[in-house]
C-alpha cells in the first residue's frame, strides 16, 4: 500500500530533489519520443542540447534568450507567491517593446547618453500601464486577473501590429511592416563579439538578486506571500490585499515591459510585428522550474533558453519542427507540478502494524 | 441592408460561435464539478488537429468528431491525474496543458499545414430551411451547430434533472461534505474533466472541419480563454453559455464585415473587439456578483481526504 | 487489552444487542488511532462515547460508518456480521450519521440536500411528501425549498437529522451535535432523540459535554489514547468523576479569585457604538454595542455561534474599522478608526477563533507566523521594512519555551501542530507582546482538556498582570469559571453585563436567546 503523509518540516533540499526528478523524467520522456522517431536518443540529445553551447556564439545566443525569461521569471515568481496570476506577461512585454521602441524612434537620429535610459524607462512604463489595467479591474471590480491579463495580451499584439503597419512603419521601407532600425545610441551593447548576448542579461541577473532580497528580507515581499496564502490571515496581520494585487501586477508589468524594451533594443534593433517567441508565457515555466525562488530563476531561465536553442538545433540537424520546444517545455512543467507533491508530502510504502 | 446579407451574417455568426459553445460547455461541466481547467485552449487545438487529420485521411465527419473528442479527453486525463491524484496547483497545471497542447499540435500538425479538409455538407432542415432569410440563417447548417445546441440541452437536463447531475453539483459546491456523504469526489471530477476535454476537443475540431478547412499552428487564437470567460459571463448556466457565445460570435463577425460595411479603420482595431468585449463582460459580471449567481463553492480548490 | 475484553464480556450478557464491536484496531503509520476497541450497544439505547480530542472517538465511528476500514477486529449489526466498505454500505445496513461539521451544501435547497443523502433518490414531489411525513412524526419543522446558506446552525442540523431519519436507521451516530445549539435547541434535540430511542433505535452520542451525557445517555464508553478505558452508567457518576476518568488524572479547578479587586478598578477600554456593518453581507450587523473592561478584569461574551461574534471580533481588533474614532477608547485614546496594526501598536491584541487560516497560516513555519502579528516587537522588523529572521526565530523559541508548546522546532509548519499546542503558541505569541487589552475568541474550541486548562491559566495570569481581557466563547462552563463579568450576544445585539458570580447557566441560556433578565 502506498501512503502519502504531510511533512511537518520541509527542508530546502526536498524542493531540489523534486526538480531533479522532474528533469530526469523529462529527459527520459524526450528520449522515448526521439527513439520513437527512429533516432538514437543519446547522440540526438547530445546534438540538440550540448552542441549548441560549444561556441562563444552559442553561449551568447543562450544568454540573449535567457535575458527576457529571467527578467520576467523573477517578476512572475514574486507575483505567483502572492497568489496573483498574471498570465499576461507576454502582452506586457509587447507593450514594453512597443512603447520603448516608440521612444527610440522618436529620438531615432539623436545621439546622447540620456537616450537609452529614456527608452528603457518608456518601455518599463508601457508594461507597467498594461499590468495596471488588470490590477485596477481586480481591485475595483474583482474581475479575474487571469482572464483579463490574457485578453490584454491579444490586444497588445494587435496594437503592435497596427503600429508597425501604420504610424511607426519605416517611411523608406517599401511598405514592409517594420520600423526604422534604431540608432546606435538606442541599442544595448553586446556582451561578446559573436552572437546576440547583450547587456540586458546583466540587468536580469541584478533583478534576480534584488528579487531574492525582496523575498527573504523585505517585509513587503513577506506581506505579498502571506496575502497569497490566506486573505483572512493577512487581514488579521494588518496586510492589505489590494496593495498586494497592485504590487504583483505592477512588478510583473514593469519588469515584463523592461524585458520587452531590452529585447527590441538589445536583440532585434527595430520594431517588427512579432517581437517575442512567447517569452512571456514561457517565463511562467521558468518561475515554476525555479519553484518561485528568484535566484533559482537564473539557472531555470538558462535551461529553458537552452530548450529554444535545442528546438532550433533539432530543426536543423534532425529535421524536427521547432515547435518541439513547446512540447519539451510543457512536459517539463507537467513533471515539475507532478513531483511537487514530493516537497510537501512523504510517500511511504507498506505500513507498520 | 439587403436580406441576403443579413441572412448570411446570421449564418456566419452561428458558425463563428459554435466552437465557443462546445468549449464553453466543456469548461462549464468541469467548473460545476469544482474543477478550474485553464487548459481549454490546449485541448481545443489538439482536438482541431485530431479532427482535421482524421478528415484528411478520408474518414467521415462522425469519425473525425469522435477522434477530436478522444484526443481532447486523453489530453485532459493528464490534467486529471496531476490535479486529482498529485495535488498539483490547478492554475499552473491548466497553463501547462495549454502550452503542451499548442506545442504538440504544432509539432504533429506541421505535416498538415497547407492541406484542406473536405467540405462538410449542411443539414437542411425540411420546411424550416425554406423560410426566407431565417431559413438560410438558422436552419441550413452543418450538423455540429445543431449538436452544440443539443449538447447544451443535455447538460442542462443532466445538471437539473438527474441525480448524477445533482451529485456533480454537490461535489462542486462542497467537496468535503460530498466526500462525507460517500460520493467519490475524484471519480466525479475525473469524469467531468474527461467530458470537458472531449467537448473542448470537438469545439476545436469545428475550426478545422467547418470554419476554415485548414490547420494552422496556434489557430485557436485565444478561443479557449474566451470560453473560460464565457462560463463566468453565463453564471455557470448552460443556455447562457450559448447566449454568450453568440454574442461574442456576433462581435467577431461584425469585425469581419466591418470592412465590407465601409468601416475605415485598420483591421487590427476590429480584431481587438472580441477581447475587449470579453474584458468588459468580465468586469460587468464581477462587479455585480455576490448574489445567487456565485461560482461553485469548491471551484479550483484542491481536494484532499482528511483521515 | 484484557481489561476491555472483560468489560465486553460483562456487557454481551445483555440480550437484544444492536451493534457489537470486537477488538477493532486502526493504525495510521506507527500511530494507533484505535487499539483493540470493544463496544456493545443495545437496541433503544442512547450510548455516549466520551473522550478528549484525539482519544479515537472519531476514528471509531468512521469505521462503524464505513469511511475508514479497520485493520483488525470485527463488527456485528443486528446479529449478523457487518463490515461496511463505504458509507452507502453502512446506510443500507441501517446505520446513519449526523456529522459535527454538517455535510450540507450551501447553494442547494433543503430538498436537494436531503435527496443527496438518500441512495438513488431525486428531489421531486414524491420525496418532498415523504420528508414532510417524517417531519410530522418527529415534529421537526423545515422549509424544503430554502437554500442552506439562509439557515441557522440549528436548522442545518435538523436537515441532517431528517436526512438520516429518512433512511429509517436502526443505529444513529451523532458527533458533537450540541456544539452549535442554544440550550433550548439542545432541549428540543434531546426530545427527538428520546422519541427515537423509544422506537427502539440505538444512538451513539459523541460528546465532551459531561452534563449532557449525564442527562441523556443510558451508558457511556470512555476512550483514552485509542483504547476503551471504562464503561459506566453516567447517571451514577458526577461530572467531575467522569471528567477525571476521561482525562486519566485529577483535574485542577480553574477559578477566578480576584473578582472583587477587579471590580473596584475604573474601566480602561470602552466601546460605545450604535451600528457596526460587516464587510460581507453574510455576517451579522451589530446594533448597540456598549461594553467596558477594567484593568485586570475578564469580560465574557457568550452566544450561539453566528450571532455576530465574528463581526464583533473584527470590530474590536480593527480588522473592521469604524467611522467615529470615539466609538472605542483605550486609556483615553480614541482608536475605533485605527486599523489592526495601529491598534496592535497601542497594546490591543487578539487571538481569533479560527487558528489555521486566520490566526496563523498553515503552510508557514512557526517563526514565519510570528512575523504576522509580533513584527513590531523585539526588533523583528527593522526600519519598518526589513525582516530579521534571527529575531523572529528567537521570539518563536521564547514562546515555545514559556508556554510549553510541543513541537520539533521553530521550523515546523503551523499545520503540523496539534490544536492545543498551536493555540498555546498563538496565544503565547500575543502575550509576549504584553497586551493592555486582549480579545480572544473561543480559545479552547477543539483543544484537549489539558491544554484547555493551560490556556485558562494563561488568561488568568494575564489578567493578574493587569491586562483587560474580552473572552468571546460558546462554552458556558468556560465563561462561568474564567470571567469576572459576563454578557451575551444575540442577533448582533449585546445584552446587559452581569457579574459572573450572580450568573447561572439558566440565566445565561436565556440571555443567549435574547431574553433580558433581572438580576
Amino acid at each position: 500500500m502506498i501512503m502519502i503523509e504531510a511533512r511537518a518540516v520541509t527542508r530546502w533540499y526536498h524542493e531540489w530533489i523534486a526538480v531533479f526528478i522532474a528533469l530526469l523524467l523529462t529527459a527520459a520522456t524526450v528520449s522515448v519520443l526521439l527513439a520513437s522517431l527512429g533516432l538514437d536518443p543519446i547522440s540526438s540529445l547530445q546534438r540538440i542540447f550540448i552542441r549548441p553551447l560549444n561556441s562563444v556564439y552559442g553561449v551568447s545566443e543562450l544568454l540573449a534568450k535567457a535575458t527576457p525569461l529571467i527578467t520576467i521569471g523573477v517578476a512572475l515568481a514574486l507575483g505567483f507567491r502572492a497568489g496573483v496570476w498574471n498570465i499576461g506577461a507576454e502582452g506586457q512585454l509587447v507593450m514594453g517593446g512597443l512603447c520603448g521602441g516608440a521612444v527610440a524612434l522618436a529620438f531615432w537620429n539623436i545621439d546622447g547618453f540620456w537616450v537609452m535610459p529614456l527608452i528603457l524607462l518608456g518601455g518599463t512604463l508601457g508594461g507597467l500601464a498594461w499590468g495596471a489595467i488588470p490590477a485596477f479591474l481586480k481591485v475595483r471590480f474583482n474581475a479575474n486577473e487571469i482572464l483579463v491579463s490574457l485578453m490584454l495580451t491579444y490586444v497588445a499584439i494587435l496594437l503592435l501590429s497596427v503600429m508597425v503597419h501604420g504610424p511607426l512603419r519605416d517611411p523608406t521601407g517599401f511598405n514592409f511592416p517594420e520600423s526604422r532600425l534604431f540608432h546606435d545610441a538606442a541599442t544595448l551593447p553586446k556582451l561578446f563579439s559573436a552572437g546576440r548576448g547583450h547587456l540586458g542579461f546583466v540587468f536580469a541577473l541584478i533583478f534576480a538578486v534584488l528579487g531574492t532580497w525582496v523575498v527573504k528580507r523585505w517585509h513587503l515581499g513577506f506581506e505579498m506571500r502571506v496575502t497569497g496564502l490566506s486573505t483572512s490571515a493577512a487581514k488579521f496581520a494588518g496586510y492589505n490585499r489590494d496593495r498586494t494585487v497592485w504590487m504583483a501586477l505592477l512588478i510583473g508589468g514593469g519588469m515584463s515591459g523592461f524585458a520587452g524594451v531590452v529585447e527590441v533594443t538589445g536583440n532585434i534593433g527595430q520594431l517588427v510585428p512579432n517581437i517575442s517567441p512567447s517569452y512571456g508565457f514561457t517565463a511562467i515555466i521558468v518561475a515554476f522550474l525555479a519553484r518561485l525562488h528568484p535566484l533559482a530563476v537564473i539557472p531555470a531561465g538558462l535551461l529553458v533558453a537552452l530548450s529554444y536553442l535545442a528546438g532550433e538545433a533539432a530543426q536543423l540537424s534532425l529535421g524536427i519542427p521547432a515547435a518541439s520546444t513547446q512540447v519539451f517545455q510543457g512536459l517539463l512543467l507537467f513533471f515539475l507540478l507532478g513531483t511537487s507533491l514530493l516537497v510537501n508530502y512523504r510517500i511511504r510504502f507498506g505500513r507498520v502494524a | 441592408m439587403d436580406y441576403g446579407l443579413l441572412s448570411s451574417i446570421i449564418h456566419s455568426i452561428l458558425v463563428a460561435s459554435t466552437p465557443l459553445v462546445f468549449a464553453g460547455l466543456g469548461a462549464l461541466i468541469q467548473e460545476r464539478a469544482g474543477v478550474l481547467n485553464l487548459g481549454i485552449e490546449g485541448l481545443m487545438i489538439v482536438g482541431a488537429l485530431a479532427g482535421f487529420a482524421t478528415a484528411v485521411a478520408g474518414f467521415p465527419l462522425l469519425v473525425s468528431i469522435l477522434m477530436a473528442s478522444l484526443a481532447g479527453a486523453m489530453l485532459a486525463s493528464i490534467f486529471a491525474l496531476l490535479v486529482l491524484r498529485l495535488y498539483a496547483n490547478p492554475v499552473a497545471t491548466g497553463l501547462a496543458l495549454t502550452l503542451f497542447g499548442l506545442g504538440l499540435a504544432a509539432l504533429a500538425g506541421s505535416q498538415y499545414v497547407g492541406q484542406a479538409a473536405p467540405q462538410v455538407a449542411a443539414w437542411e432542415i425540411p420546411f424550416l430551411s425554406q423560410i426566407p432569410v431565417v431559413g438560410r440563417a438558422l436552419f441550413s447548417h452543418d450538423p455540429l451547430v445543431y449538436l452544440s445546441i443539443f449538447t447544451a440541452f443535455v447538460i442542462w437536463w443532466f445538471l437539473t434533472k438527474s441525480r448524477t447531475g445533482l451529485i456533480l453539483r454537490a461535489v462542486g459546491e462542497n467537496h468535503t461534505s460530498a466526500h462525507a456523504l460517500g460520493f467519490s469526489v475524484r471519480g466525479v471530477r475525473f469524469l467531468a474533466i474527461i467530458c470537458g476535454g472531449a467537448l473542448a476537443g470537438i469545439g476545436g475540431s469545428y475550426l478545422t472541419l467547418v470554419q476554415t478547412p485548414l490547420f494552422v499552428e496556434g489557430m485557436t487564437a485565444g478561443r479557449g480563454w474566451i470560453a473560460l470567460a464565457l462560463v463566468v459571463f453565463a453564471s455557470w448556466r448552460p443556455f447562457r453559455v450559448i447566449a454568450g457565445a453568440y454574442l461574442f460570435g456576433s462581435v467577431s463577425i461584425i469585425q469581419l464585415h466591418g470592412q465590407a460595411l465601409g468601416v475605415s479603420v485598420a483591421s487590427q482595431w476590429l480584431s481587438m473587439l472580441p477581447y475587449v468585449v470579453t474584458i468588459g463582460a468580465l468586469v460587468v459580471i464581477a462587479s455585480r456578483a455576490g448574489t445567487s449567481q456565485a461560482a461553485p463553492g469548491s471551484l479550483g480548490k484542491i481536494f484532499k481526504e482528511s483521515r | 487489552m484484557t481489561e476491555s475484553v472483560a468489560i465486553a464480556e460483562r456487557l454481551s450478557a445483555s440480550s437484544k444487542q444492536c451493534l457489537g464491536v470486537r477488538g477493532l484496531s486502526k493504525f495510521f503509520g506507527d500511530f494507533a488511532a484505535n487499539r483493540d476497541v470493544t463496544l456493545s450497544i443495545d437496541a433503544g439505547e442512547i450510548h455516549a462515547l466520551l473522550g478528549e480530542n484525539g482519544a479515537g472517538k472519531s476514528t471509531l465511528v468512521k469505521m462503524i460508518y464505513g469511511i475508514l476500514k479497520p485493520d483488525a477486529g470485527s463488527m456485528e449489526l443486528l446479529a449478523s456480521s457487518y463490515s461496511p466498505n463505504n458509507p452507502s454500505d453502512a446506510k443500507s445496513a441501517g446505520v446513519g450519521m449526523v456529522f459535527q461539521h454538517f455535510a450540507v451544501f450551501d447553494a442547494l435547497t433543503v430538498l436537494e440536500n436531503i435527496a443527496l443523502g438518500l441512495e438513488g433518490r431525486f428531489p421531486d414531489e414524491a420525496l418532498a411528501a415523504e420528508i414532510l411525513e417524517v417531519c410530522e412524526r418527529y415534529r421537526l419543522h423545515v422549509e424544503l425549498d430554502r437554500r442552506i446558506h439562509d439557515l441557522g446552525a440549528g436548522e442545518r442540523q435538523r436537515v441532517e437529522i431528517i436526512r438520516v431519519l429518512m433512511q429509517d436507521p436502526r443505529l444513529l451516530i451523532l458527533d458533537e451535535p450540541t456544539s452549535v445549539l442554544t440550550p433550548q435547541e439542545t432541549e428540543q434535540l434531546f426530545t427527538t432523540l428520546d422519541r427515537l430511542s423509544d422506537e427502539g433505535r440505538s444512538i451513539i452520542y459523541i460528546s465532551h459535554k459531561l452534563d449532557e451525557v449525564r442527562a441523556l445517555c443510558d451508558r457511556a464508553t470512555l476512550m483514552r489514547a485509542g483504547q476503551v478505558v471504562d464503561v459506566v452508567d453516567p447517571r451514577q457518576e458526577s461530572t467531575r468523576s467522569l471528567g477525571e476518568k476521561m482525562i486519566g488524572e485529577r483535574l485542577n479547578e480553574t477559578k477566578r479569585t480576584q473578582v472583587t479587586e477587579a471590580h473596584s478598578q475604573k474601566a480602561r477600554f470602552t466601546v460605545r457604538v450604535g451600528d457596526v456593518y460587516p464587510e460581507s453581507t453574510r455576517n451579522v450587523v451589530l446594533t448597540d454595542v456598549y461594553l467596558s473592561v477594567a484593568p485586570g478584569s475578564i469580560l465574557g461574551i457568550s452566544g450561539v455561534s453566528g450571532n455576530g461574534q465574528d463581526t464583533l471580533f473584527d470590530a474590536l481588533t480593527g480588522e473592521l474599522t469604524l467611522p467615529n474614532p470615539d466609538s472605542m477608547v483605550l486609556d483615553g485614546e480614541p482608536l475605533a478608526h485605527l486599523d489592526v496594526e495601529q491598534r496592535r501598536l497601542r497594546g490591543l491584541l487578539g487571538a481569533p477563533e479560527n487558528r489555521l487560516g486566520h490566526a496563523a497560516i498553515p503552510d508557514l513555519t512557526l517563526w514565519e507566523n510570528v512575523i504576522l502579528t509580533a513584527r513590531h516587537t523585539r526588533g523583528i522588523l527593522k526600519n519598518n521594512h526589513l525582516i530579521s529572521g534571527t529575531s523572529a526565530k528567537e521570539f518563536a523559541e521564547e514562546v515555545i519555551a514559556t508556554f510549553d508548546v510541543r513541537t520539533p522546532s521553530v521550523n515546523a509548519k503551523a499545520s503540523s501542530l496539534s490544536g492545543g499546542n498551536l493555540q498555546k503558541f498563538l496565544i503565547g505569541r500575543e502575550l509576549l507582546g504584553n497586551p493592555k487589552v486582549f480579545i480572544v475568541s473561543n480559545p479552547t474550541w477543539g483543544v484537549d482538556a489539558k491544554a484547555q486548562l493551560f490556556i485558562h491559566q494563561m488568561l488568568l495570569k494575564l489578567a493578574d498582570q493587569g491586562a483587560s481581557i474580552i473572552l468571546i466563547s460558546q462554552d458556558i462552563d468556560e465563561l462561568l469559571s474564567v470571567t469576572d463579568r459576563i454578557c451575551a450576544i444575540c442577533h448582533g445585539r449585546l445584552s446587559r453585563t452581569f457579574s459572573t458570580e450572580e450568573m447561572t447557566p439558566e440565566h445565561l441560556g436565556a440571555l443567549m436567546l435574547g431574553q433580558e433578565i433581572d438580576s
